[in-house]
C-alpha cells in the first residue's frame, strides 16, 4: 500500500497532472472531478440540468420488454411454488408451502448445492487467475499480442452446445482421447467423466475454457484505462515488473475483478448447458447442479410447481450472493479507483 | 427548495403515468395472447389431428394416413413431433383447446395423468363389441396399454421387448453357449474377464440403460406382480425382499466388473456402448430390440455373422416367469375424450388391425403386435430376429413396461436418478430400498 500512495504521491508531485494523464485518463479524470462535487452543491444540480436526462417515457419499451419476458414469468414461478406439484394440465391450485417443506428436506437437492457451490468455486479459482494474466498481458500494445488475443478469444463466439459436444467427444474414455490423457492426470482408465471428482473437473474446465475469453476481454479492458503515468512513477521509484504487478495493476483492476467475478459467480450458479450435454448430472448425481435439478423437475417429472419453488430458490441466492459481492467489495460505493489524482 | 419540491412532484406524477401507460400495454399483450389462443379449435371441420412422435418409422403412418383419407369423409392430419420433445408437446397441448384428437404414446405413465383428468377416451367398449379387433392384437402387448383394467391404446407400432445380445464368436472362441440360467451367465463372465474382454456393454451415462437390468433382475426374482403393486401407486412396494435382492445382484455385477470401469461415461445414445459390442470389445449388451437394427446399420458384418441373441436368463430360486419379458410392448394410439369425430376415430384404429398395415410395418423392419402378423414376418428385412422377438413376446405371461415409462413422470424421474446412484457407487442397495419406499 505504501508504495501506491508514494506512486500517486509522485504524481501529483510531478506538476500539472492533466497534461501527462495522456489522452485516455483526460475525459475520465474531468468526470471524477465532476462526480467529486458534494452532493446537492449548486453546481452539481446545474450540471444534471445541463445533461438533460431523457424522460422517463424513454424507458417503457425496455422496461415493458423487461416486465413482459422477466418480471412476469418470474413473479409466477413463485406463485408456482406455492401450488404444489402441478404437472402442466388444468388450473395450478394454490396449495401452500408443501414445495418448500419438501425443498428444505430433499436430500438430493442438498447435495445438488454443494454440486453448485463447489462447481461455483472451482469456476471462479479457474477463470479468475487465467483471465486476469491474460487480460493484462493482452493489454499490451504489440502486434503479436493483439493477433493472439483474436484467437483466445475464438472459443466465446463457439456455441455452448458446440463446446460441449466437443468435450464429450475427447472425454469419452472409450473412443476419445481421454484414454490417452487419463493416464498422465490421475485417472487410469481415462474415466474422467465417469467419476465423480473428474466429472466435476470436466464441466469446470469445459466452462472455464469458454468464458476465459470473455473474461480476458473484461480485464484487457481494465487495464488498458490503467494511467500510464502509475507505471512511470513507479518504475522511477524503482519497481520492477512483479511490483508494478501487485501495486498498480491489481489494486487499479480492483472494480473489474469484482465485475468478471459476480458474472463468474452468478454464471456458474445457473450453469446448465454444460451439465446437461457433458455429464447429465451424472455420474450419478455427482454434477447435478440446482439449475439442472431443477430441469428434471419440470421437464422430465413434469412437477413445475416443486421446479419453480427450486426455480425461485436459486433466483434468491443468486440475488443475495451478488448483492453481498457487491458490498463487501466496496463496488457498490462506485469510489473511483483513481481519487486523489 | 420550492422549485425542488415542485419538480419531484411532477418527476412521480410523471412515473404514475408511466406505470400505468406500462399496465396497459401489457393487459393489452395479454389479452391478445388469449385471443389468439382460442381462436384455432383443434378438432372440427371434418378433420382428426394426430400427434406421432416424428422418428424414421413415421413413414408407416404415413402410407396408413393417406390410405385412410382417400375413403373417409374426416380426414386425418398427421402432426409428427420431432425426436425428444414429443412428451413435453404433449403435456403441454393436452389441457389446451388445441389437443390432437389422436395421440401417439407408450402406454402406462405416459398417460396416467391424462386418464386421471379424464383427457383420454376409455376403448374397452369397442373391444369388447367387436371381438375381432380385440383378438386382433397379442394379449399381453394390448394389455400392457391399459390402466386399472381399462383399455386407452390401441397398438400401432413394432414391438420392442429387451433382448440379451451376444458376441456369438466370442462365445465360441471361449467355449461359452448363450446363458440361459443366472449361473451360466456368471461363469461367462469369469471366463471373458480373464481374457481382458468387458464381458457385458452398458451404456451407464443413461440410467434407463442401467434400468433395464432391475426391471429383469426383479421379474426373474419375484415375477411381475411386485411392480405392478408400485405401478398402482404403492410405493411400499419398492421395500419388498425382491427389490432389495435385485439390486445387492445389480451391484454385484457391477463390484465384478461385469460392464468394465468406465460404463458410467458410456453412453448408449452417441452408440458408444452398441459399438464396444459390435466391434468385440464387449461380448454382450441387455437392450431393446431396436438395437439389432442399429447394428445393423453400424456394423453390419457383427449383425449379419456374429450376433446372437436370447431372452433373460432364470434366477434360481426365483419364482419369476423365465419367458416373461420387459421393454416397450409397443406404442399407442389413445383417443381425446373430447373428440367430435368419435366414430372416424375408432375407425381409424380399426385400420391398424389389418394384415395391410402389419405389412407396412414388417416391411419397415419392425414386429407388429397383431396375431396374424407371424405368417408375415417371412418378409421382414431380418426375418430370423424378427420370428424370434414375435415368438418370445407370443409366449410371454407377461410383458412389463419399462418402469420409467410405466410410472408418472414425477416418479420415474426421481426414480431414474435413484437408478443412477446405485449403478454409479453412491448409495448401497440397502438406502436404494429406502429412498424408493420415499418416492412420491
Amino acid at each position: 500500500m505504501s508504495r501506491q500512495a508514494e506512486a500517486r504521491s509522485a504524481v501529483e508531485e510531478g506538476g500539472p497532472g492533466r497534461a501527462q494523464g495522456g489522452p485516455d485518463g483526460q475525459d475520465q479524470r474531468g468526470g471524477d472531478r465532476r462526480g467529486r462535487q458534494e452532493p446537492g452543491s449548486p453546481a452539481r444540480r446545474s450540471l444534471a440540468a445541463r445533461v438533460g436526462r431523457p424522460s422517463p417515457g424513454w424507458a417503457v419499451p425496455g422496461v415493458l420488454f423487461f416486465a413482459v419476458f422477466a418480471v412476469a414469468p418470474m413473479v409466477y414461478a413463485v406463485y408456482l411454488s406455492f401450488c404444489g406439484s402441478w404437472g402442466g394440465l388444468g388450473t395450478p391450485q394454490f396449495s401452500g408451502l408443501s414445495n418448500w417443506t419438501r425443498l428444505f428436506q430433499d436430500s438430493d437437492v442438498r447435495q445438488a448445492t454443494v454440486t453448485t457451490i463447489v462447481l461455483t468455486v472451482l469456476s471462479w479459482a479457474f477463470q479468475t487467475p487465467c483471465a486476469l494474466l491474460l487480460g493484462v498481458w493482452a493489454a499490451g500494445r504489440e502486434k503479436n499480442r493483439a493477433v493472439l488475443s483474436a484467437v483466445f478469444f475464438i472459443p466465446l463466439v463457439l456455441s455452448t452446445t458446440a463446446i460441449a459436444l466437443l468435450f464429450k467427444a475427447i472425454l469419452d474414455p472409450n473412443f476419445g482421447l481421454a484414454s490417452t490423457i487419463g493416464p498422465w492426470i490421475g485417472f487410469p482408465d481415462g474415466n474422467i467423466i465417469g467419476s465423480p471428482n473428474g466429472a466435476l473437473i470436466a464441466v469446470a474446465f469445459v466452462g472455464g475454457w469458454q468464458f476465459i475469453p470473455f473474461h480476458t476481454l473484461i480485464y484487457q479492458g481494465g487495464a488498458r484505462q490503467i494511467p500510464e503515468v502509475l507505471y512511470q512513477a513507479a518504475s522511477i521509484d524503482g519497481c520492477g515488473r512483479w511490483r508494478q504487478f501487485i501495486h498498480i495493476t491489481l489494486p487499479q483492476l480492483r472494480h473489474t475483478i469484482t465485475t468478471s467475478s459476480v458474472l463468474i459467480i452468478v454464471g456458474s450458479l445457473t450453469s446448465f448447458e454444460t451439465v446437461f450435454l457433458l455429464t447429465q448430472g451424472g455420474p450419478g448425481t455427482s454434477t447435478t447442479t440446482l439449475s439442472y435439478g431443477m430441469y428434471r423437475e419440470a421437464f422430465q417429472g413434469f412437477d413445475f410447481g416443486y421446479a419453480s419453488a427450486l426455480g425461485t430458490a436459486l433466483v434468491v441466492v443468486s440475488t443475495l450472493l451478488s448483492l453481498l459481492m457487491v458490498k463487501f467489495s466496496g463496488f457498490g460505493s462506485m469510489r473511483s479507483t483513481r481519487e486523489g489524482m | 427548495m420550492a422549485i425542488r419540491s415542485k419538480s419531484a412532484r411532477q418527476g412521480s406524477r410523471r412515473a404514475v403515468r408511466t406505470t400505468a401507460m406500462v399496465g396497459a400495454v401489457c393487459l393489452g399483450l395479454l389479452t391478445a395472447a388469449c385471443g389468439s389462443g382460442s381462436g384455432s379449435g383443434g378438432s372440427g371441420g371434418g378433420t382428426l389431428t394426430a400427434y406421432v412422435y416424428g422418428d424414421g418409422a413415421v413413414k408407416v403412418q404415413e402410407a396408413a394416413v393417406a390410405e385412410f383419407n382417400k375413403t373417409s369423409k374426416v380426414k386425418v392430419k398427421l402432426v409428427e413431433v420431432p425426436g425428444d420433445s414429443y412428451q413435453n408437446k404433449l403435456n403441454a397441448v393436452m389441457g389446451s383447446p388445441n389437443a390432437p384428437d389422436l395421440l401417439y404414446n407408450w402406454g402406462g405413465g405416459s398417460i396416467k395423468s391424462f386418464v386421471d383428468a379424464g383427457e383420454l377416451l376409455d376403448l374397452t367398449p369397442y373391444l369388447t363389441q367387436d371381438s375381432s379387433f380385440k383378438s386382433s392384437f397379442l394379449p399381453s402387448v394390448l394389455a400392457a396399454g391399459s390402466l386399472d383394467g381399462k383399455n386407452y391404446g390401441i397398438p400401432m407400432r413394432g414391438m420392442q421387448p429387451v433382448v440379451l445380445f451376444y458376441n456369438k464368436t466370442l462365445f465360441a472362441q471361449n467355449g461359452l453357449q448363450a446363458p440361459t440360467t443366472w449361473a451360466a451367465l456368471q461363469s461367462a463372465i469369469t471366463t471373458l474377464k480373464a481374457k481382458n474382454i468387458t464381458p457385458i456393454a452398458l451404456g451407464g451415462a443413461d440410467a434407463w440403460t442401467e434400468q433395464m437390468w432391475l426391471e429383469e433382475l426383479l421379474d426373474r426374482i419375484a415375477g411381475p406382480s411386485v411392480f405392478q403393486k408400485i405401478a398402482n401407486g404403492d410405493s411400499s412396494a419398492w421395500g419388498d425382499p425382491a427389490v432389495l435382492k435385485a439390486a445387492q445382484m445389480a451391484k454385484q455385477l457391477i463390484d465384478d466388473g461385469t460392464f468394465g470401469k468406465t460404463f458410467t461415461a458410456t453412453s448408449y445414445t452417441n452408440n458408444a456402448a452398441p459399438t464396444l459390442l459390435g466391434t468385440g470389445k464387449a461380448a454382450m449388451q441387455l437392450m431393446g430390440s431396436w438395437d439389432y437394427s442399429n447394428q445393423l446399420s453400424n456394423h453390419k458384418d457383427f449383425a449379419t455373422k456374429d450376433e446372437g441373441w436370447v431372452n433373460f436368463p432364470s434366477v434360481e430360486g426365483g419364482t419369476g416367469d423365465a419367458a416373461d419379458v420387459v421393454g416397450n410392448p409397443t406404442n399407442y394410439w389413445s383417443v381425446n375424450a373430447h373428440t367430435k369425430n368419435k366414430d372416424a376415430a375408432i375407425a381409424f384404429l380399426k385400420a391398424m388391425a389389418a394384415s395391410d398395415y402389419a405389412n407396412k410395418l414388417v416391411a419397415n423392419g419392425d414386429v407388429p403386435a397383431t396375431t396374424s402378423a407371424k405368417s408375415l414376418l417371412s418378409s421382414s428385412p431380418n426375418p430370423a430376429f424378427a420370428t424370434f422377438q414375435y415368438d418370445m413376446v407370443e409366449k410371454a405371461p407377461s410383458f412389463q413396461l419399462s418402469w420409467d415409462q410405466a410410472l408418472p413422470a414425477k416418479q420415474a424421474t426421481q426414480m431414474t436418478t435413484e437408478i443412477g446412484k446405485l449403478f454409479a457407487g453412491q448409495v448401497s442397495p440397502e438406502q436404494f430400498v429406502t429412498d424408493m419406499k420415499a418416492l412420491k
